[in-house]
Order: C-alpha cells, then sequence, then structure tokens
C-alpha cells in the first residue's frame, strides 16, 4: 500500500429502516474524527442512483481510495457498492460495508443503543479498510456444454431449451425411457390435456435433437472440477440388448418365459411385463431392457433350452454378453432434475393400504384410469372377495402431507388438484358413482384451478370436510372414520373403494447425487435452493442448478417454468464462455504450511489438496488451493496450526484490528 | 407466551400447554376415537373450545368428559402432534380439585393414597395371591436382574390373580434371576392420573421411584402393559429398564427356555391392549409368545396391531359408568372374534380381561368360546 488511506464514508438511512433506530447524522459526525477518514456523509438510500454518484464525485473530486458505505449486509449490495467505485478507477476490493441495518437497527429498539452499536461497527470498518490490499478477479474459460441429471418433464424441457439455444446437452436418466412421472399419468389437471399426448412429442424432440446426447439407463458416477470445466463419468448400464439392432418390435417380450409374470413399475405395481420390457408403449428409446434381477439366464445362466428372446428377435440385438459402459465428457454447468418419490402409503397403517386391495394410492389410480393402464381403463378393484366396479368411493387427502406423526409438515402441492381431476376422471367412468372427497383444506392455487374445484363439485362430487382417521372392514364394505367436521358429526362411511392422495416425497435415493454435487438438502428434505425468493434455481454449488419436484413438490406448470430457469441461468456461463473466479480466496504461505491437512479435512468446498513440492531438495506435502472452487469461507485459517492459510481480505492482519475496534470503549 | 421473537399475548394456561394453536380442525382426533360410536365425546371440539378460558369451567362440567378412555388413539392420529386427550384429563383434574366426582371414584383415590391400590383392599393382603407358592423376594440393595411388578388388579382381583401365580410357577423352572417386592409395592398411579387427581399421581411417582430404585434391578417386568406404559413415559427418574411381561416371555420362548407340557388345539385371536400397542408400539412379542404355543391357530382381527378397537377399560373407566345403551366395544370385539370363529380371545392386559370377559358373559358366548390372558394360556401348557 502505498498511498495514504482517504476514507470516504457513508451511513445510509435506508428510510426509517436504519434511521429510526440509529442517529445517522451522529454516526457520520463520529466517524469523520476516525482516523484516515477523509468525509463523512449520510444519505436516505445509499443504493441509489443518486447515492451511488455521491461516492463517485467524493472519489474524483476529493481523492479518496477507500470506500466505507455503513447500510444494509453486504449481501444486498456489496456488489452494487463495488461497481460504482470500480467506475471511478478505484479497486472495487478497496471497499468495506458495515452492516448497520440487519445487525443493528433492526434488532434494537433503543435510538441510544443502536447509535452506539452503529459507531462501533463503523469504527471497525475504519479499522479493517485501510489494511485492505488491492485483487484481481480472474476468468477462466467454460465449456459450452451441460449436463442434465434426470429426464422427468423438468429434465426434458431444460434440456430443449439448451440445446435448442445452441449448446450440447447430455440428459442422464436412471430408468430405461425418459419421460418421469408425468409418463404415468392419465390426464394432467386443469385443462384435462391427456398427458402422454403433450409429453410424448417432447419426447421424441429430444431423442431427435442434434444437441442432445440421451444417456438412458444410467447413472452419473464422478464429477470433477467447477462451474465452466466439469469433468463427468457416466455408466451406462448393459442392457443386454444393442440399441444400435432393436427395433423395438416386442417379439422378444412376448416370448419371454416370464411374460407377464414380473410386477411392472410403470403400472404401480398392478400390471406385469416380461424380464425383457420397454417400461410403456411410447417410451424413448424404444428399445427393449432385459432386467438383470428377473431374467433367469442372467440370474441363474440358463433358460429353458436357451432364451425365447433370443430366439424371437430377427435383428440379433439380444447381447448376454454386453457390458456397462462409461462414458467421459466436460460439461459448463449442470442441472439436477431428478423429480420425487411418492409418499409410501403402508407408513399410516390405520388407513389400511398393505391390508386392502380395494385401498389404493393416486399414483395407482393414475394407472387404473388410463387406457393404456392395467385394465385399459376400466374402473375395477378387487374387494378381498370378487372383482367390483366401485359405487361408493371416497377419497383422502394430505395421506402423508402436512403431517408431523409421519415428519413431513409441507404441503404437497398437488394432491387437492389431483384428487379433483381423478374424481372427475371417475364420474366420466361410474356415472352413477357416489364419489366423496374427504379435505382439511382445498388448495386450488394456481392459474384455472379453483375454476376446475368448481366445476368438479358440480359433477356431484361432494366434498366433506374432516381427514379420516381410520379404515377397517365390515362385509364387503371399506369403513372410513372420519368426523364430519362442519356439523361435528363422527361417521362410520361405507365404501367400495379408498383412494389416497399420497403426497410427495425427496427421493429415497437422492444422497447419490447429493454426495456428487455436494448438495444440501432444506428443511423438507427436497434439495435446497441458495435463496427461496431470489436464487430459487441455483444451488450453494456454483454451476449446478435444480428443476421441479427435486426441489420440493410442484405440478407440471410450475415444473416447466422452474426448468426454464435453470435452463437460462446454466445458459450463462455456456453462453459468456467464462466464468469469473471470486477474488476473495483462501492463499497458502507455502514457506510456513506443515502439510497437516486439517484445512483438507474441514474445507467445505472440497477445494484445497496436499501437493507436494520440492524444497532445498527436499520433497513435501503443502496445501493448495483450487481458486475456482474456494469460496473464501475461512473454515480452513480458522483450524491453521501455523495460520499459513488465510482468505484475501480477511487474513488475521486485516480482522484482529477490525474486531479490537469492536471490542473499544470509545 | 414467546414463539420466536413474537410475544403472543390473550392465551390460557391450556393453549400453551396442550398446543391449541398448533390444531387445524383435521377432524382425525374425534375421527378416530373408539367411542364416538357409542357415546357424546367428540374431543376436537374440547381442542377447539378450550381456547377460552371462560369457558374451561363450562366444558369441565361436560359428562363426556369422562367418555375418554384414554386409548391414545386421538394422539397417535393427531397430524400436528397434539395429544386432544390431555386435554380431557386436564378438565377432569378441575374437576377433582373442586372435589365434586363421583362417590365411586373418589374412593379409588382415597384407597391408593392410604393402601397403594385403587380397590379399597388392605395393602396388608396384597401378597395373598403368594399362599402356597415359593416366590423369590428381592431385597433393596441385592442386586436382581428381573424385578417382578404386580399390578394391583392382578394381586388383588380373585380372577386375575393366576396369572401371578402361573408366572411365579414358571419362573421357578427356570433358571432366571428373580424377584418380587412385597407389600410395599404400591399403585403405579396410571389411573390416578387419567381420573385427573395430578397431585396424587406426582406423590405416586415420587415414592415409586424411591422404592423401585432402592432395588439393584437390572430390569423392571411389569404385568400390567398400565404400569408398563406409565413407568416409561412418566418416571424419568427410575433406574431400571422397564419391560412388559410378554417381552420377557419373547426372549424365553426365542431360546427355547420353555418347558412345555401339553398343547393347546385352539384357534386363538389375540387382542392388542391399547398401553401396549398404540401407547408403546408393542405388537410383535405377544403374537410370537402365541405363536409358539404348541397346537395353537393364531387367527388375527381384522382391525388389529395399529387399527385396533379399544375394550373401554381404561381412562378410569373402572370406576365412572357409561350410560350409553349402545353395543359395548367389548361387545363388538367378541362378537368380531366369533365371527373370526376363534376359541379363545387372548389378552395381556388385566383391564382387557376384565372388559371381554364380561361382555363375553353378557353375549351368552361361555359355551363356545373364553377369553384368556397369555399368562394363563401358559400355565396350561407348560409342565406343572
Ligand atoms: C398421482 C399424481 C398425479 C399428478 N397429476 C398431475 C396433473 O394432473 N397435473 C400436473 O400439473 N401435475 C400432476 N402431478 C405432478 C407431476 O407428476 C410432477 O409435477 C412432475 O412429474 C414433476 O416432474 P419432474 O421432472 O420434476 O420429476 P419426475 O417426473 O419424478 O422425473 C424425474 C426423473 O429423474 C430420474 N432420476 C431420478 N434420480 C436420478 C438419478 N440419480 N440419475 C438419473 N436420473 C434420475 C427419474 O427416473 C425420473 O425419470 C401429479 C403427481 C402425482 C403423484
Ligand atoms: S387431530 Fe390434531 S390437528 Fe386434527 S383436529 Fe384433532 S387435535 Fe386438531
Ligand atoms: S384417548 Fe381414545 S377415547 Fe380418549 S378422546 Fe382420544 S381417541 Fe377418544
Amino acid at each position: 500500500m502505498t498511498d495514504k488511506p482517504r476514507i470516504g464514508l457513508y451511513v445510509c438511512h435506508c428510510g426509517i429502516n436504519i434511521s429510526a433506530t440509529v442517529d445517522v447524522d451522529a454516526v457520520a459526525k463520529y466517524a469523520q474524527n476516525l482516523p484516515n477518514v477523509h468525509v463523512a456523509r449520510t444519505y436516505s438510500y445509499m443504493c441509489s442512483e443518486p447515492g451511488q454518484a455521491l461516492i463517485k464525485k467524493d472519489i474524483r473530486e476529493q481523492g479518496l481510495n477507500r470506500v466505507i458505505v455503513a447500510s444494509c449486509s453486504p449481501r444486498m449490495h456489496e456488489k452494487t457498492f463495488r461497481k460504482a467505485v470500480q467506475e471511478e478507477g478505484l479497486n472495487p476490493y478497496f471497499l468495506e460495508i458495515a452492516n448497520i441495518r440487519e445487525q443493528c437497527s433492526w434488532v434494537h429498539e433503543d435510538m441510544t443503543e443502536g447509535t452506539a452499536k452503529a459507531k462501533k461497527l463503523v469504527a471497525s470498518a475504519v479499522a479493517k479498510v485501510r489494511l485492505l490490499e488491492p485483487l484481481e478477479s480472474t476468468e477462466v474459460d467454460a465449456e459450452p456444454a451441460a449436463l442434465i441429471i434426470g429426464a422427468g418433464i423438468a429434465g426434458i424441457q431444460a434440456a430443449l431449451d439448451i440445446a435448442d439455444a445452441g449448446f450440447k446437452v447430455y440428459l442422464v436418466e436412471k430408468s430405461p425411457s425418459i419421460g418421469g412421472r408425468m409418463a404415468q399419468l392419465d390426464k394432467t389437471f386443469p385443462t384435462l390435456d391427456c398427458s402422454a399426448c403433450i409429453l410424448t412429442p417432447k419426447m421424441v424432440d429430444c431423442a431427435s435433437h442434434p444437441n442432445i446426447e440421451l444417456l438412458t439407463y444410467a447413472k452419473v458416477e464422478e464429477v470433477d472440477g467447477f462451474v465452466g470445466n466439469f469433468t463427468i463419468k457416466v455408466r451406462k448400464k448393459a442392457r443386454y440388448v444393442d440399441v444400435d439392432k432393436c427395433t423395438g418390435c416386442g417379439e422378444c417380450a412376448k416370448a419371454c418365459r416370464l411374460a407377464n409374470r414380473i410386477t411392472s413399475e410403470f403400472d404401480e405395481g398392478m400390471g406385469k411385463r416380461s424380464a425383457i420390457y420397454m417400461p410403456f408403449p411410447q417410451a424413448v428409446p424404444a428399445k427393449y431392457t432385459i432386467d438383470p434381477e428377473n431374467c433367469l439366464m442372467l440370474t441363474r445362466g440358463k433358460c429353458g433350452k436357451g432364451p425365447k428372446c433370443e430366439e424371437a428377435c430377427q435383428a440379433g440385438a439380444i447381447n448376454f454378453e454386453q457390458q456397462d459402459e462409461i462414458v467421459e465428457f466436460k460439461v459448463g454447468a449442470i442441472i439436477v432434475a431428478t423429480g420425487f418419490d411418492t409418499f409410501d402409503a403402508s407408513r399410516k397403517p390405520e388407513y389400511g393400504y398393505s391390508n386392502y386391495p380395494n385401498v389404493i394410492t393416486g399414483m395407482e389410480m393414475e394407472r387404473l384410469v388410463s387406457s393404456s393402464g392395467p385394465t385399459g381403463g376400466d374402473i375395477k378393484v378387487f374387494n378381498g372377495e370378487e372383482e367390483i366396479v366401485p359405487k361408493e368411493i371416497a377419497f383422502i387427502k394430505c395421506v402423508g402431507s402436512r403431517d408431523a406423526s409421519v415428519g413431513n409438515e409441507y404441503c404437497s402441492r398437488v394432491c387437492c388438484m389431483y384428487t379433483a381431476k381423478q374424481a372427475h376422471l371417475l364420474r366420466e367412468k361410474i356415472p352413477d358413482a357416489k364419489i366423496r372427497v374427504y379435505y382439511i383444506d382445498v388448495r386450488a392455487f394456481g392459474k384455472g384451478y379453483e375454476e376446475f374445484y368448481d366445476r368438479v363439485r358440480r359433477e356431484n362430487v361432494r366434498y366433506i370436510r374432516g381427514n379420516p382417521s381410520e379404515i377397517f372392514k365390515r362385509g364387503k364394505k371399506l369403513v372410513v372414520k372420519v368426523e364430519d367436521t362442519l356439523t361435528a358429526t363422527p361417521l362410520e362411511d361405507e365404501v367400495d373403494m379408498v383412494v389416497l392422495a399420497v403426497g410427495l416425497e425427496p427421493r429415497a435415493d437422492m444422497r447419490e447425487v447429493m454426495d456428487l454435487l455436494r448438495l444440501s438438502q432444506s428443511g423438507d428434505k427436497f434439495f435446497m435452493e441458495a435463496h427461496p425468493k431470489l436464487r430459487p434455481v441455483d444451488t450453494a454449488t456454483d454451476g449446478v442448478f435444480l428443476a421441479g419436484c427435486c426441489q420440493g413438490p410442484k405440478d407440471i406448470p410450475d415444473t416447466v417454468a422452474q426448468a426454464k430457469g435453470a435452463a437460462a441461468s446454466a445458459m450463462v456461463p455456456l453462453a459468456s464462455g467464462k466464468v469469473t473466479i471470486n477474488a476473495q480466496v483462501a492463499t497458502v504461505n507455502e514457506a510456513t504450511c506443515r502439510g497437516c491437512g486439517y484445512c483438507v479435512s474441514v474445507c467445505p468446498y472440497s477445494a484445497i489438496e496436499l501437493v507436494t513440492v520440492n524444497r532445498f531438495g527436499h520433497e513435501l506435502e503443502v496445501a493448495r488451493v483450487n481458486e475456482a472452487l474456494c469460496k473464501g469461507c475461512g473454515s480452513c485459517s480458522s483450524v491453521c496450526l501455523s495460520d499459513s492459510i488465510q482468505p484475501k481480505s480477511f487474513r488475521d492482519r486485516q480482522i484482529l484490528p477490525q474486531i479490537a475496534a469492536l471490542g473499544g470503549t470509545r | 407466551m414467546m414463539r420466536g421473537m413474537i410475544m403472543i399475548s390473550e392465551t390460557n394456561s391450556f393453549t400453551e400447554k396442550f398446543d391449541l394453536l398448533g390444531c387445524i380442525q383435521c377432524g382425525r382426533c374425534t375421527g378416530g376415537c373408539p367411542v364416538t360410536v357409542r357415546a357424546d365425546l367428540n374431543v376436537r371440539r374440547f381442542v377447539y373450545d378450550a381456547y377460552n378460558e371462560e369457558k374451561l369451567d363450562e366444558l369441565a362440567r361436560l359428562a363426556e368428559i369422562w367418555d375418554c378412555t384414554t386409548c391414545n388413539t386421538c394422539a397417535v392420529r393427531c397430524p400436528k402432534g397434539l395429544k386432544p386427550l390431555e386435554v380431557l384429563l386436564a378438565l377432569r383434574s378441575m374437576v377433582v380439585e373442586s372435589g365434586k366426582v363421583e362417590p365411586t371414584v373418589r374412593d379409588a383415590l382415597q384407597s391408593v393414597l392410604l393402601e397403594g391400590n385403587p380397590w379399597e383392599k388392605p395393602r396388608a393382603i396384597r401378597c395373598d395371591w403368594m399362599d402356597g407358592l415359593d416366590v423369590k423376594m428381592a431385597e433393596p440393595g441385592v442386586p436382581v436382574e428381573n424385578l417382578f411388578f404386580v399390578c394391583c388388579t392382578i394381586a388383588y382381583d380373585p380372577r386375575l390373580q393366576i396369572i401371578a401365580r402361573n408366572m411365579v410357577r414358571i419362573l421357578n423352572k427356570l433358571d432366571l434371576d428373580y424377584g418380587f417386592i412385597g407389600t410395599d409395592e404400591t399403585c403405579c398411579g396410571s389411573e390416578v392420573r387419567t381420573l385427573g387427581e395430578e397431585g396424587l399421581f406426582e406423590m405416586l411417582i415420587e415414592d415409586n421411584t424411591e422404592l423401585l430404585n432402592s432395588f439393584e434391578a437390572k430390569r423392571i417386568v411389569a404385568f400390567s402393559p398400565h404400569c408398563f406404559s406409565v413407568f416409561n413415559t412418566y418416571y424419568p427418574d427410575l433406574k431400571s429398564e422397564v419391560i412388559h411381561y410378554t417381552q420377557l416371555f419373547d426372549e424365553l420362548v426365542g431360546e427355547n427356555k420353555i418347558p412345555w407340557r401339553g398343547e393347546l388345539q385352539k384357534k386363538v385371536v389375540y387382542h392388542d391392549p391399547c398401553y401396549l400397542g398404540k401407547l408403546s408400539g408393542v405388537y410383535d412379542e405377544p403374537r410370537s409368545v402365541l405363536q409358539k404355543i404348541p397346537g395353537v391357530e393364531l387367527l388375527e382381527f381384522d382391525r388389529c396391531r395399529e387399527r385396533s378397537l379399544c375394550c373401554e377399560g381404561s381412562g378410569g373407566k373402572m370406576w365412572v359408568e357409561s350410560h350409553s345403551k349402545k353395543e359395548r366395544l367389548a361387545e363388538t370385539r367378541i362378537k368380531d372374534a366369533r365371527a373370526l370363529g376363534a376359541d379363545i380371545v387372548a389378552v395381556s392386559c388385566p383391564f382387557c380381561l376384565l372388559t371381554l370377559e364380561d361382555a363375553l358373559k353378557g353375549l351368552g358366548f361361555e359355551e363356545e368360546m373364553r377369553v384368556a390372558e397369555i399368562m394363563e394360556l401358559l400355565g396350561e401348557v407348560v409342565e406343572e
């Protein structure tokens, strides 16, 4: 530091947010007498154009070389003010924020106390700003490609947007086909479009898009690097079918010895498939896969006199010798779109889901009403004695949602509407059915939702306010034990079928992705976004974004909107071709570093590694920081025994005087 | 009351204590409450109404607060973690405090205070059930593996004493370190609590904790699910682990320790007591004991385990008459058992035994079937 510090200090009123509990003029007056403070002013809104102009003018006219803004949290406007000082030719890191709003005016009621504390905060900023060093942020090239994990409607939509913008997309899907949960749905609320009709074209677009590489039946195994420069390793599991030869004709499945013997996941366990299968007719890719857990050949090494599928396949696509394949590529950004699980209804044993075949979940209902479902769309259930067309039907809402007894306190957001939809579909299929919906509240908040709910009620779907407590059997009937809370009448409602509107839960296997990408979970256990309002598609890991139900329950319109948002955000580094690396990163003094590695073990961003260096002919290990990964959090420096690793702008020699000023008694 | 940063004004003692503001009026509590089919009780309305301080006295005067059997269904079903029945018990407390309780209740509580049992029997004859048996007694300060706690009802009721007697007979055949407490044994307070006598309940907790801790017991084996549950829930300072005897026997049959003598060629259906099932989550052990009895064919009620139907034996119901003319739940239960073709309704709780047997007799099914405690059945098939 060559020049003598000339500090400009600006105290913000923030309307009355600060000035109601802090005497801003007194603070400015006090600051005027602090060492090196050249000017000290107050202004109503420092972040406004005129507020910033004030700073700029002083830098110009008074030759300031350090600036302090006493205002809100640096999270709000540090960037704004950095930019302002930089525009006047000052190093942007010669700026310090004294947070006198969140840390002062908002938590104090008394003006005297508030003012005294604001003075201390300002004095501590002065103590530090004098010692700051100029920093330069660096830029690195970004790979113009994206990885999307999960190909439900969220992943599909994000892939199409990014690919249409001209970037390469790798779309990785765990199951044999893309489509996700939406592919299982019959019609979709509130407009009742057929789910397959609106989804299938998008799936096909994905498959044929020159910029999209589909990696289905695959799993991301390794992610290395940082925003702009991720290296990805994906395992494509063996399908035991050569996809280049397979024509999707389906002769193999018909011939399979286990045809109609294996439970179909796609039909929610209500339908059957073969050991070689395509999950559903519109699957993309339209290729068959052998299920290694059931196939006789793969589990026992023998299938009768020889595998029937092999015999049936004209194209010669069956290959029991096929191995998993590892694919490696580089991307600049990653979108996580891994979706949700439905709540397991057996966790609420009072509803008898494990006991009665005619107690079904909403997802099972989707398959039951679907004309491509296990009954061809006929509503038939087994009541323990015989198969019947149910005439008395009860829906139960909030199963596994808003329920602390199962640990899910959140509302699943889609069950109210899918229940209304399913009640409508049942009304169409069984005109004389008596349908009642047991509810706590009806949440019809989306566009066209209340109108749809109105319509369904008027189709003679009886809404009864009360959440059932128990289901048991009486003769052939199911008894729903419930209170009609509007009339305070306990009821034992006898019905033929119960549909449990199960909620949405985070996927049971989400840990895999969490660990790969260092993501965290919010209170509801879904993936946590960087900010619930202002950065809803970002994560704490730069370059990694969220889309769809993996971030929280949502319907298709919201899923698609979020996917488009995530795509746009992911394209920022791809389109600019550059990523800026944070300048306030940790640096290592290699001369004193002892290579103990404590810092490596505490760094939450895995930004430090030990490297071997040669010092005077001796090989020894020292810590080295990957500046692209470092967030400057300082965890490392708090554990370093030799004070060798320190974040720039937060070095001991910079923050100890700052802390001392806070403790001062002036 | 403070909630985070916000001061909440105008709430009464009930509001905070029972988290009344957490309620979303979903009705699962009342929906699940088994007594609604025969009594006026609507527990949700109490959760709603107790918010008004001025209304509490009026609520406490309503007869239906005594309908609750404390089966705990409302609490396990509540999605917001409330315990609706506790509101009813607190109202009962107000009545008890004012002294306006039924004479039967007053006498039972008086008896607990004076004789350590609610059955108005002298403490001195608490161990008469031991007559003619060689019972090992535990001694304070001397380590013992299994310290048995005999429920007052089993100790005094001639119909139930066989449970304790069979226990001793079987224990003496096994190589098991055990001890009984003797006449110092005092009511666990479970029913005292449900009758709303908070002060007496607190006194029992203190005295019993001191008594039980004076034995160097590795674990306490309770005969009744009520003692078992109340020890585990309301006795924080007990030094020993508390188990129910069916858990001990589950271990013993698992280790093939039981010297079977004969067979019990019967169809047996097990009735889950609320205090063992819904309150404590013990569902498998009693079943596994029954299943191991040679010859037994174990049936299941449709309403079993978490969906089991309460017998109405608890919640002070032994001392408060129900005025409902509708079918008793115990009768429903017996009819269901008969429809299943059961020969025996097996129970593991003294109250369930009394209520179900009463119902069976009332229905006139004695010729076809019977109600039996698991310990009774074991007595019939274990070597003399
Ligand atoms: C019964 C029911 C009915 C509904 N009806 C409607 C309706 O009518 N209208 C409406 O708007 N919404 C409806 N919804 C909501 C709708 O299903 C969701 O909004 C939508 O499916 C969310 O899409 P998604 O892509 O986020 O998740 P998903 O559909 O779950 O897709 C996630 C995909 O990621 C894959 N995946 C997961 N983990 C990995 C991994 N580690 N690696 C690779 N791939 C992975 C999965 O296999 C899956 O293909 C309904 C929901 C339910 C439960
Ligand atoms: S179950 Fe709980 S939340 Fe629902 S009405 Fe009863 S007390 Fe209130
Ligand atoms: S404890 Fe049982 S009987 Fe009492 S109110 Fe609750 S559900 Fe009803």
